[in-house]
């Protein structure tokens, strides 16, 4: 097996048009482990996933993420990509006109050749189609879905399982999962837990399961769990930590930690008003 | 123009009087012919030329077009070297299609195989002239488009030389997709082309017509052409004009289609090349339970300038009309595209649908998008739209947050913005030509 990589997370402050949201979070994953973040709504889950993968319109105001040591904040999206950072996003765009198969060819291409130059030859159709439609059957996907547009007209389950896919044809050192389970019937929460299992014990993924339902987290079991709000993480522990939120609720959370449950309250208000996740 | 050829010594410059009586004399054509070409020359000589107060060049300034900086075509043989240069179209073009005719600048250089036509006629026009003068009498610039329509159509009328002649017997069906090249070089530079197509009755054809250039950019051209189709009961065609000139090259041109009673027509338009391009596209739905489709792609790099105006005119009852117009525009480009679906009293129960997406890929790039109905029957289903856009950056994110680098990116989003009108043109080839072209265009910024 290769040398496990660990990407850690130190002190990260990221702030969206000029509101700061994460003020201060460190964690570790490590390859091949499962970690699970937890919190109630605006409390900056999403925020840390897209800052993780470097979206233009989270700004990182202080702190480091580093894979093996080296820097991933200043690398583009898709240099963080190639160095082994996935996102399953809780709501991906929608791209018309472009196919699950071609996007996933150029993708697969880029990230496992990094130093590839524009304009290079993609991977063999061949041998990508084959691969890709045995990850399908793994998936339970029709191969038809491959020429659909990518998102267009997806259903929640159907958007949640093309993330799914391009996990497994990624094959990333980490990954990390924003509200995956959101909108799933439990059967669907089953296939793409298994899914993420497979593919985590496959390539040895580190997996980041961000959730605020314990749901997923009876499939794709954490050894660490970690409990977001107001914008740091304020509780760490096992697996007992997800038993606890489950039979109590956060009112625990809000009623040990009134400043960030202050804040919390103020940025679900705002995300509210603007729409947008944090 | 025209060093290679023998017969045009002391050809005068410009389109003057001596300069017509010279293009007939050098022509040999019938009385019929020859009465037309003065007629729509009268009429040239009487329009006014354009300026911005005209409403269709309100947004298209043609300043900089001298008309006198070109001469008339000239029967002559092009030399061995441009007619060399469009053999690899020539080629590609056979490999995918049927039998096909070519022109180099306005001379016809290769004519098609009448063994594979199956009972249609498809010949040059100067062959036609000779051979079908009774289809042209009857149909050319007569009834679809007309010297009177406006200036360069009158223009047209008096010096339309090369294009050709496809014409479909009643219940004649040609197998094979035909072709048409009309090819620029750098000798000589004017094309005023004229091609005339007549499905009669249960007819069926299909025709891709291609415009190129070689010596990309260096001397100016001109293309001053008109496209006429008349489509009788239960016809169908499929038409496909991909205009690719090269930057220098003014083209303007009128196409008009007239669609009879449950006839369909799929007509495909390719706008990619041309310094200015004016071109007016007209479907006319004028028998009952007539359908066209229209489908445009544009896409346009550097200073070009392309003003298109389509018309989608309903004369009879329960007539259909779909188009989409898609245009991407770099660097300093612009598009202008108006587009009218016009009703008349008659034709209820029309079905009529427009609309033109542009997608923006610079900041000094413009695009005019301009939709207009008119009815004047009350039960119809018209609907129209443009949208003009910028490429998504949360797409461009997606992309790379999966590995792929912005350019590569961008690339598959256009790609993507034009994916809906490729997926309406049913020929292979086309849409292939079409993406690659885009491809192209994309690429040299």
């Amino acid at each position: 097996m290769l040398m496990s990589k660990v990407l850690r997370i130190e002190n990260l402050r990221v702030a969206i048009e000029g509101k700061e949201i994460l003020r201060g979070v460190d964690l570790t994953i490590k390859q091949g482990e499962v970690h699970a973040l937890m919190g109630p709504n605006g409390s900056g889950k999403s925020t840390l996933s897209y800052a993780l993968m470097g979206h233009p319109n989270y700004e990182v105001t202080g702190g480091s993420v580093t894979i093996d040591g080296e820097d991933v904040l200043g690398m583009e999206p898709d240099e963080r990509a190639k160095a082994g950072v996935f996102l399953a996003f809780q709501y991906p765009t929608a791209i018309p006109g472009v196919t699950v198969a071609n996007f996933l060819r150029h993708a697969v291409t880029n990230v496992r050749n990094p130093e590839r130059k524009e304009g290079q030859d993609l991977i063999p159709m061949r041998d990508f189609r084959k691969e890709m439609r045995q990850e399908m059957d793994e998936l339970g996907m029709d191969h038809e879905f491959a020429r659909r547009y990518l998102n267009e007209g997806f259903s929640g389950g159907e958007k949640k399982r093309a993330e799914i896919l391009q996990l497994a044809m990624l094959r990333p050192a980490f990954a990390v999962l924003d509200e995956t389970d959101s909108g799933l019937d439990i059967d669907a929460v089953r296939i793409v837990s298994e899914g993420v299992n497979r593919v985590s014990a496959k390539h040895s993924t580190g997996v980041l399961v961000i959730t605020h339902y314990e749901r997923i987290l009876t499939y794709i079991k954490p050894q660490f769990v970690h409990i977001l709000f107001g914008g740091q993480i304020v509780e760490e522990g096992g697996p007992e930590l997800v038993k606890q939120l489950e039979a109590e609720g956060y009112d625990w959370i809000r009623a040990k930690y009134p400043e960030a449950a202050r804040l919390a309250a103020e940025l679900e208000a705002s995300q509210q008003d603007q729409g947008v996740g944090v | 123009m025209s060093s290679t050829s023998p017969a045009t010594t002391t050809a005068p410059t410009g389109f003057s009087e001596e300069a017509f009586e010279t293009f007939l004399q050098g022509r040999d054509e019938p009385g019929w012919l020859v009465d037309r070409r003065r007629e729509a020359f009268a009429r040239f000589k009487a329009f006014a030329w354009p300026t911005s107060r005209d409403e269709e060049w309100r947004r298209t300034d043609v300043r900089a077009f001298k008309l006198d900086a070109f001469a008339p075509p000239a029967l002559h043989e092009p030399g061995p070297a441009a007619k060399a240069a469009f053999e690899p179209l020539w080629k590609s073009l056979s490999s995918h299609y049927g039998t096909g005719v070519a022109h180099v600048d306005g001379a016809v250089v290769r004519k098609p195989d009448p063994a594979s036509l199956g009972g249609a006629v498809f010949v040059d026009l100067e062959t036609a002239v000779k051979d079908h003068p009774e289809i042209l009498r009857k149909h050319l610039l007569t009834d679809v488009v007309k010297p009177s329509d406006d200036v360069f159509a009158a223009l047209h009328g008096a010096f339309w030389s090369g294009g050709s002649l496809l014409y479909v017997p009643e219940g004649v069906k040609v197998e094979l997709p035909l072709f048409s090249i009309a090819g620029l070089s750098a000798d000589g530079r004017v094309d005023f082309g004229h091609t005339l197509v007549v499905l009669e009755d249960g007819a069926e054809a299909t025709l891709v017509r291609e415009t190129a250039s070689v010596g990309r950019g260096e001397t100016p051209g001109l293309h001053v052409g008109a496209l006429e189709v008349l489509q009788g009961a239960a016809s169908k065609l499929t038409l496909v004009n991909i205009q690719n000139w090269d930057d220098a090259t003014w083209h303007f041109t009128r196409e008009r289609a007239v669609v009879g009673k449950d006839a369909s027509l799929q007509w495909t338009v390719g706008a990619l090349g041309s310094r200015l391009s004016k071109v007016n596209q007209e479907v006319a739905l004028a028998g009952e339970g007539s359908a066209a489709q229209v489908n445009g792609v544009m896409f346009t790099t550097g200073r070009q300038h392309l003003a298109y105006f389509t018309r989608q005119d309903h004369q009879a009852p329960h007539t259909t009309s779909d188009l989409l117009y898609k245009g991407g525009l770099k660097d300093r480009s612009r598009v202008v595209w108006k587009g009218m679906i016009r009703v008349e009293k008659d034709a209820q129960r029309t079905d009529a649908y427009q609309k033109n997406d542009s997608l923006i890929l610079s900041d000094s790039a413009r695009a005019d998008s301009i939709p207009g109905l008119e009815i004047e029957a009350n039960d119809v289903r018209c609907t129209h739209g443009a949208t003009a856009g910028r490429v998504d950056e949360e797409m461009v994110f997606l992309c790379q947050a999966r590995g792929i680098p912005r350019a590569t990116a961008v690339r598959l989003i256009v790609e993507g913005f034009f994916a809906n009108v490729y997926d309406r043109i049913t020929l292979e080839p086309v849409r292939e030509t079409l993406r690659r072209a885009v491809a192209e265009k994309l690429g040299n910024s």
